[in-house]
């Protein structure tokens, strides 16, 4: 199976998403790479036996909106992202606020070595 | 007026912790929310410290009960990235080995069902069936469950004449035994009044929301990652199996008959085991990124894999089929009785470990 | 509801299906992957085997011609019995016993 990856960019990614939805594709996953300077978040949609991924480049500090409002078994795994990369994403429908899997004292964020701290999140619990 | 009641993370019927806040009014469940987190282990990040060849001893730990085949979709994913071919022989005896682990966990799973509603010899019987494919795994390959025979370009041992005669034999006894099993399962007044219409989940509901294996045949759509034919099982006669039902007792059927398949396709890829070598050569560092789905006994597993050519790689996703099923759990739950809660948990066979990896 | 007294009843007067172990020890199979040992006089201290071991439980000292694992860290998966040059490295079939205290295992080679 050869494996083959489409890149978009961040504002047309909903309307993508939304037009495999019409088509008939399940969602599979969602995978995040980290880089230095960036994060490439990867979609994985499957029909029939044959998977289309895509692929979008998010600099390190922005939000991603959330396919969980087309897709609802996306939430998990965007809370799981956002436990472990620190990538905050608007619109979630069901969210843990980073506590799915780490405790509230864990202080970095376990893949980045280079990466967003958690001082954002200090901060709204201090207010 | 509705109370909170906790699933707890310990639960005689669940084999490893999962908790689920139940809120409930008269019994009845109106919602569901998952927490998860009792075991992660931090898999994943070791990939940055392990080289790619150690690195198939870590992902066969994920999970207990499938390790033999999350170490072949590694190494398949390795060997599609770096252009190394697999001797035939190394192919087929993957299978069997998969095959026999497919049998050993659904054989486990059946002995929990049935423990989960109270029918606790059927469980011990169940578990005594399953002890001789342990002896196989035990004889064959060394060790009784993490078995550590895939290597990246092929296996580390053999099966002689000798033992391929003898699993042969094994698993015609096995076949007798587990049969005398199937009135029990499949029409005891019992076992059907607690598991008939019980977790229905529909057929539009389980493909969107993502499920996998089981729990998306049980609901009547025939897709298993084995038709796309990696491996050994393009040489294989196969078919998904399927059921209508919707309910925990249609998965439990799927289950039920997938053991009875997989001793079939055992029996043909030992008749079809051709000679050759066990291992190609490995040379190089792997570089590029390649997507690997296989199946499990729980469902669709998929690897992404990414290297720079270093021998440590950037990154090792995996996905596991648990994961994808807790949202038709989530969707299964509301409507149903405080009792019957254990039932459906277990009837999405919870895999916890491989969950949160 | 009579369908299960044959089996209750042949069940009550067969042996045990389990095995009465301690008394009744089953024999090991060949080639199991029990407890590592070493035949140190063959050893040349490459420490290849230190190298490959996924978990890093063996430690091999040059100077000291000494090398040492440790049990409880061991994975049992065999690597370093295939990798080893000179084959001294082998597992014995039965599994390593539970003891009181966690000790490594060292053996060290006398001198020539």
């Amino acid at each position: 199976m050869a494996t083959e990856i489409i890149t978009i960019e961040k504002s047309a990614l909903l309307d993508e998403v939304q037009t495999l939805k019409n088509k008939g594709y399940r969602l599979v996953t969602m995978s995040s790479v980290n880089f230095d300077e960036r994060f490439d978040l990867l979609y994985h949609f499957d029909k029939e036996l044959r998977m289309k991924n895509l692929r979008v480049s998010l600099p390190k500090g922005e939000s991603m909106p959330s396919i969980s409002g087309i897709y609802l078994a996306g939430f998990l795994i965007e809370n799981e992202i956002k436990d472990g990369f620190g990538i905050d994403f608007t619109g979630l429908a069901i969210d843990f606020g980073g506590n799915l899997m780490l405790e509230d004292d864990v202080q970095k964020y376990p893949f980045c070595s280079v990466g967003v701290k958690k001082s954002a999140k200090v901060k709204k619990e201090d207010a | 007026m509705s109370t909170v009641i906790p699933f707890g993370p310990q639960h005689p019927v669940l084999p490893e912790p999962l908790h689920l806040k139940l809120t409930v009014k008269d019994e009845i469940v109106t919602e569901a929310l998952p927490t998860i987190g009792y075991v992660h282990r931090g898999l994943e990040w070791l990939a940055q410290k392990k080289d790619f060849h150690q690195m198939v001893q870590v992902v066969e730990r994920v999970c207990g009960i499938c390790s033999c085949i999350h170490a072949a979709t590694y190494c398949q994913g390795i060997e599609e990235m770096m252009d190394i071919e697999v001797p035939r022989r190394a192919e087929f005896l993957r299978v069997i080995w998969s095959e026999m682990h497919r049998i050993h966990s659904h054989m486990l799973w059946l002995g929990l069902m049935a423990d989960s509603f109270g029918l606790e010899s059927l469980f011990m019987q169940c578990w005594k069936v399953r002890e001789q494919v342990m002896d196989v795994m035990e004889a064959t390959a060394g060790n009784r469950v993490i078995i550590s025979v895939n290597q990246v370009g092929g296996v580390r041992r053999d099966l002689s004449d000798a033992q391929l005669s003898w699993i042969k034999d094994v698993l015609n006894n096995l076949e007798k035994e587990f049969l005398a099993l199937k009135s029990t399962f499949g029409d005891d007044y019992t076992v059907r009044k607690r598991t008939v219409g019980v977790g229905m989940l529909k057929k539009s509901s389980a493909y969107d929301l993502g499920a996998a294996g089981p729990v998306l045949r049980g609901s009547g759509i025939a897709q298993d990652m084995r038709m796309t034919g990696y491996g050994a099982y393009k040489h294989l006669d196969f078919e998904p199996v399927v059921e209508d039902g919707c309910d925990s007792w249609s998965r439990t059927m799927v289950r039920f008959r997938e053991v009875l398949q997989s001793i079939d396709l055992v029996r043909q890829a030992i008749s079809r085991l051709p000679e050759g070598e066990l291992t190609a050569r490995v040379k190089g560092k792997p570089e590029g990124e390649v997507i690997v789905r296989t199946e499990q006994p729980r469902g669709e597993v998929m690897y992404y894999i990414k290297a720079s050519g270093n021998k440590f790689l950037d990154r090792c996703r995996i996905r596991t089929p648990t994961f994808a099923n807790v949202p038709p759990l989530l969707e299964m739950l509301p409507g149903a009785d405080l009792a019957n809660v254990p039932v459906i948990a277990l009837s999405i066979d919870p895999c916890i470990s491989c969950t949160e990896r | 509801m009579f369908k299960m007294t044959p089996n209750i009843v042949k069940n009550a007067v067969s042996k045990y299906a389990t095995r009465l172990y301690p008394v009744e020890v089953r024999e090991p199979f060949e080639r199991v992957r029990g407890n590592l040992d070493i035949d140190i006089e063959k050893c040349i201290f490459c420490k290849k085997c230190s190298i490959k071991c996924p978990s890093g439980c063996i430690t091999v000292d040059k100077d000291a011609r000494k090398w040492e694992v440790d049990p409880y860290a061991c994975v049992y998966c065999g690597i370093c019995v295939d990798v080893c040059p000179t084959d001294c490295l082998f597992m014995h079939p039965e599994y390593r016993k539970p003891a009181p205290v966690k000790e490594p295992k060292t053996a060290v080679q006398p001198e020539k």
